[in-house]
Order: structure tokens, then C-alpha cells, then sequence
């Protein structure tokens, strides 16, 4: 259980997918600057990676690595996560309108992004073992975490964002620049976490 | 076997998997469409700007096919003709529908109040509306720095003597002015209303008679001499429901602070002012 808990600690502070490991930093610019919408994407994000993994793991384990495929992973992952996503929108659509219109234009936004990705093959690489079921648990738990610090760091940042877009800056740093720049201190911020789950938890 | 026929195989076989189940699902999971719907999508720019007030052009699509009500010339981008071609899909005319116009409800001009402050910021009404309430004496007003100017995709709204002004011809009542004003001060009206008040100042009447000689101060004449109760005073600002007034032209002349305005008005013993 402690295990477990420092996983999704350490996934959403310490290696914080977009301020820690700079994956998924398209969406984390594009939809950032409301927070309902940043909230919206970042809930569709957690939704996708808890499915991705829960897919791409055993596809790993029981398709690619014993015919020793390993280098089809990249591939085989953007493909069978797109058609899952896909998948999953149409039976939203039927079955759960209402999710599916706050979710929906987010969803095929994330097919192929690479904090998704990044996810999979990350939990392939950490937690791939000889044993299948506690390494797919740990890699679920790692994927939540994953999602979780990408909802805290949009919703930090979006809040940040509209306090930027109200401040008088130069000029030259309008726009986009003085968002890059907002997003580094943010990013460096986090580095602050460093250290902390093997202090408190380990 | 050869490693790369395997690899081939296997590949070739998820993606099969992938394809005939996404197939079966679309097939069997098929949400029913009005087909009304897909037409009146293509007739919309696919802009996706949310100017009409739906979540992209597809929602907008859905509730006009749902919305027998719904105006079809709310598309900014695709202008007359996306209203015309949507209005031949749904056998509706577009020119059924009311033209809405915006209303700059604020006749605070430069001569009729004034300002409490240098203001030497950004050129932004929200900017300066942070700044303890606007420039402007009266916080309810139009602080005339022309941001709604900005965002009006027709260049219908321009500054003047402090005050932003519409022009009726060329705006198109999109409304996005009216989202955009901090204080907001424009109203969208039909385009065929009889009177206006052109005042937003809540406060009590003797706050506005400070900070602006032009501003209603609540003292419900207009309301009292309205036969048809189209006027109604709550916080201490008239309002009128289009729908009731009929242009007589009564609250005009007892109206002793001259916010209200006629437009459209035919009868010939109504005195403007």
C-alpha cells in the first residue's frame, strides 16, 4: 500500500509528466488558458492514460516481448491506443451523452500525445517484470499519478496564465513568450519536490 | 519463421482487430442523427469561434435543427449567406428573424462626467476596470477604451467623446461587445425597439447625479407614465421590455435626466429630448 501511494506521489510531484519530464507540453500551452476548459482536458488525460496502460501493458507482456518484437512497441502502442480512444468515443456517445459532451472534444485531441505515450512506455520500462499482476498494478497506479499531476499542473498553470494575461509586460514579451517564461519558473518550482517521496514515504 | 513476417503478422493482425471493432461499433452503436443536422453543419463556416453562443459550430448546428425558435443568423463568420443557406436547409427565412443590435446603455460622454483619474495604463477597459473600478466617476459606465471596438468583427463600434457607439447598420448583434465589456454596459436589443435607456449606473440617485448629469437616478417617472408597464425601475435603473412598449413616446417627456432615447418612432407629437 505505502508502495503504491509513493508511486502516485512521486508520479504527480517529483516526475511531474509536463513541469518534470516536459511530455505532453502541446496541450499544456493550447488549452491552458481557461480552467474549465484545462480541467476538462486534464480529466479526459487521466481517463486515456488509466486505459492506455490498462491495454498496452499486456499487449507488451503477452504479444510483443515473447516473440521478441519489443522494437514495435512505438507503433503498436500509437495504434492501438487511437482505436481504443476512438472506441471508447463512440460508446460514450451512445451510452453516456452527457460525458461524452464534456469529454468529447478533448478526447481525440490525446489519441497520440505523447504524455500518453510517454506513460506506456515508461510503466513498460519501470515496472515490467517477470510477473505480470503486481507489475500491471503498479503501472495502473503509476498512470493515475501520471494524470493527476498533469491535472495539478494545468490547473496551476491556467491559474497562472490568466494572471499573466492581465499584467502589463513588454512588449515584445506578449503572447506566447511570457508564457514559455511563466511555464519554466513554474517548471522550476517543482524541482523543489526533489527528493521528497524517498524522505517521507521510503 | 522469418522475424520480419512474424513482426508483419502481428502488427497486421492488431490493426485488423482494431479496424473491425471500431466497424461493429460504429455500426451497432450508431447514434441517430437528425440528418437535418449534417446539412445545416455544412452551411456553417466550421470556424468553431463560439460567437453564435454554442460550443462550436456543431452544437450550433444541433440546437437550431432542435430549436425551431433558435435565429439563424447567429454565425458572425459565415454571415448572410451561411443564415441564407441554413435558413433554404430548414425552410425557415432568414430574413424572419429579427435583427438584433447592440446597445451601448452609458451616455456618460466627456462633457456629461468625467474621469477620477489619470489613467496611464494598458489601452484596455478590463486593464483599467482593475484599477479601482474603471477611470471613469461613475464605476457602472462606459470606460471608452474600446475594447469592445476590438473584438467586433464587423467594425461596427467605434469611440467617440469617450463613449463607445454602435452603428446600427453595420452591426450584426453578435453579442460578443457584450461579453467583452467589463462593465457591461452593451446590451444586445432588438433592432426595431421603440426606446432605450442610456443609462447602467445603479446606484442610488444621488451618487449618479454626482458622477454623471446624464445618468438615470431612479426616480421612476418614466415607470408611473408608461400605460403599457413595459417599464419597470429595479436598483435604481429603468429598464424596458421591448416586447411591451409600444413608442408612445410618455416617459420621454417626463423624463427629466434625459437617459432615455427614441429610435424608430413614426408618431409625429413625440418631441426628441
Amino acid at each position: 500500500m505505502k508502495e503504491l501511494l509513493a508511486i502516485v506521489m512521486a508520479a504527480i510531484l517529483v516526475n511531474n509528466y509536463v513541469l518534470s519530464q516536459f511530455l505532453g507540453i502541446c496541450p499544456f500551452l493550447g488549452v491552458s488558458k481557461k480552467l474549465d476548459q484545462a480541467a476538462g482536458m486534464s480529466v479526459a488525460v487521466i481517463f486515456v492514460m488509466l486505459l492506455a496502460t490498462a491495454v498496452t501493458f499486456p499487449i507488451q507482456f503477452f504479444v510483443l516481448d515473447p516473440n521478441g518484437l519489443g522494437y514495435l512497441q512505438t507503433i503498436v502502442f500509437i495504434l492501438v491506443i487511437a482505436a481504443l480512444v476512438q472506441l471508447v468515443e463512440i460508446i460514450l456517445k451512445k451510452y453516456i451523452p452527457a460525458l461524452h459532451a464534456s469529454l468529447g472534444v478533448y478526447l481525440p485531441l490525446i489519441t497520440t500525445n505523447c504524455a500518453v505515450l510517454g506513460v506506456c512506455i515508461s510503466n513498460i520500462d519501470n515496472y515490467l517484470v517477470t510477473d505480470f499482476g503486481p507489475g500491471f498494478v503498479q503501472a495502473m497506479f503509476n498512470s493515475l499519478g501520471s494524470g493527476l499531476g498533469f491535472l495539478l499542473a494545468m490547473v496551476l498553470f491556467s491559474g497562472v496564465r490568466s494572471r499573466v494575461d492581465k499584467c502589463k509586460c513588454p512588449e515584445c514579451f506578449k503572447g506566447m513568450p511570457i508564457t514559455l517564461i511563466s511555464a519554466a519558473i513554474v517548471s522550476v518550482s517543482f524541482m523543489g519536490f526533489a527528493g521528497l517521496v524517498e524522505n517521507l514515504l521510503g | 519463421m522469418d522475424p520480419i513476417v512474424i513482426a508483419v503478422i502481428v502488427v497486421g493482425v492488431i490493426g485488423l482487430l482494431c479496424a473491425v471493432m471500431l466497424t461493429i461499433a460504429s455500426k451497432f452503436m450508431a447514434v441517430e442523427v437528425d440528418e437535418r443536422i449534417p446539412m445545416v453543419r455544412e452551411c456553417l463556416p466550421g470556424a468553431n469561434c463560439g460567437a453564435c453562443g454554442f460550443a462550436g459550430c456543431d452544437g450550433y448546428a444541433a440546437a437550431l435543427v432542435e430549436d425551431p425558435d433558435l435565429a439563424v443568423n447567429l454565425c458572425v463568420p459565415g454571415g448572410a449567406t451561411a443564415a441564407g443557406n441554413i435558413g433554404k436547409v430548414l425552410g425557415r427565412e432568414a430574413g424572419d428573424v429579427a435583427k438584433q443590435v447592440a446597445e451601448v446603455r452609458c451616455s456618460g460622454t466627456c462633457e456629461a462626467t468625467s474621469v477620477k483619474m489619470d489613467y496611464m495604463g494598458l489601452e484596455s477597459c478590463a486593464a483599467a476596470k482593475l484599477l479601482f473600478g474603471g477611470t471613469g466617476k461613475c464605476v457602472y459606465g462606459c470606460i471608452g477604451l474600446g475594447d469592445c471596438a476590438q473584438v467586433c468583427p464587423v467594425g461596427a463600434i467605434h469611440i467617440n467623446g469617450g463613449l463607445a457607439r454602435v452603428d446600427t447598420s453595420a452591426c450584426i448583434g453578435c453579442g460578443l461587445c457584450a461579453k467583452t465589456c467589463p462593465n457591461t454596459v452593451i446590451a444586445i436589443r432588438p433592432a426595431d425597439a421603440h426606446m432605450v435607456v442610456d443609462c447602467n449606473s445603479r446606484q442610488k440617485g444621488a451618487g449618479t447625479t454626482k458622477s454623471c448629469t446624464a445618468g438615470c437616478i431612479g426616480c421612476r417617472l418614466c415607470e408611473k407614465n408608461c400605460h403599457t408597464g413595459a417599464i419597470t425601475v429595479t436598483d435604481n435603473l429603468a429598464s424596458i421590455d421591448y416586447a411591451k412598449c409600444d413608442g408612445c413616446g410618455k416617459c420621454l417627456e417626463v423624463c427629466k435626466r434625459g437617459c432615455l432615447s427614441a429610435l424608430n418612432i413614426t408618431k409625429a407629437e413625440v418631441v426628441n429630448g
